[in-house]
């Protein structure tokens, strides 16, 4: 078969059309993961800015291992704690990297892990208080190299 | 696969009242399910620590449920209060239902 240049130019169009739509259909359905988590772990309250703050590198340059830190202003008192704290990787292809929970012998709500990220993104961390109130922060990282395989 | 071997550091010694900063870390791949095998082509099943559960004397202290996109040999730092001398109790759970625990003690003056 002889393919001509506009030919090859049409096949190549054609791919990259194919592409685009491929990764807009899957960042949709990360989006739609993340609002459902949400939903779930606010328990459909709306969520406030402050109290907790959601320490992470600016540009990470290995994806497979990002250092990741949070703390959450509270007395941990057995009436007024936090109980629990959901991060999630918004652009990961699964945005849900923990929940960590916390007692009032805690002392202190705070915790580090290390994460994977796919790609550039922002990262959202959620505390919930022993009173359901909802508290939220966010970050975003720059990604030199992705850490999900593929 | 190798064995996941559990690396906890908790202080020996602490005032009471003190919030002490625990570290774990357990040798683990966190097989997220979305790699492909580079040889056939098929997707390698996932296979991740879920759950970690940290106990003093039995009550619960922090525990968390961990997701795929935790890195590989997930590494967790958290806080305790302590007020008495006592055990700290790590178990981690994996998706083929193992469990990795392993304990601390700590004396508290």
């Amino acid at each position: 078969m002889n393919v001509t240049r506009r030919q090859t130019f049409m096949l190549g169009a054609g791919a990259v059309a194919f592409a685009t739509l491929g990764s807009q259909a899957t960042i949709a359905f990360a989006t739609e993961e993340s609002d459902k988590l949400i939903a779930e772990f606010s328990g459909g309250k709306e969520a406030t800015a402050g109290k907790i703050k959601l320490k992470a590198p600016e540009i990470a340059e290995n994806g497979n291992t990002v250092p990741i830190s949070f703390t959450v202003d509270s007395p941990m008192t057995a009436d007024n704690h936090v109980a629990s704290v959901m991060l999630l990787a918004l652009g990961n292809p699964g945005p849900a990297v923990g929940t960590f929970n916390f007692t009032p012998m805690s002392g202190e709500a705070s915790a580090s892990t290390r994460i994977r990220l796919a790609k550039t993104q922002e990262v959202l961390a959620m505390a919930k208080m022993s009173d359901g109130s909802i508290f939220m922060d966010k970050k975003t990282i720059k990604v030199t190299i992705g850490g999900c395989g593929g | 696969m190798a064995k996941s071997k559990p690396r906890v550091k908790v202080p020996k010694k602490a005032a009471k009242g003190d919030i002490i900063t625990i570290k774990t870390l357990i040798s683990h791949k966190m097989e997220s399910g979305r790699r492909k095998d580079k040889k056939t082509g098929e997707l390698i099943p996932r296979r991740i620590i879920n759950h970690f559960k940290v106990e003093f004397n039995g009550a619960e202290v922090f525990s968390a449920n961990l997701e795929p996109s935790v890195s590989a040999n997930p590494y967790v730092q958290f806080k305790a209060k302590v007020t008495e001398s006592g055990t700290f109790k790590f178990t981690w759970t994996d998706d083929d239902g193992s469990v990795y625990s392993t304990e601390k003690k700590i004396a508290v003056e």
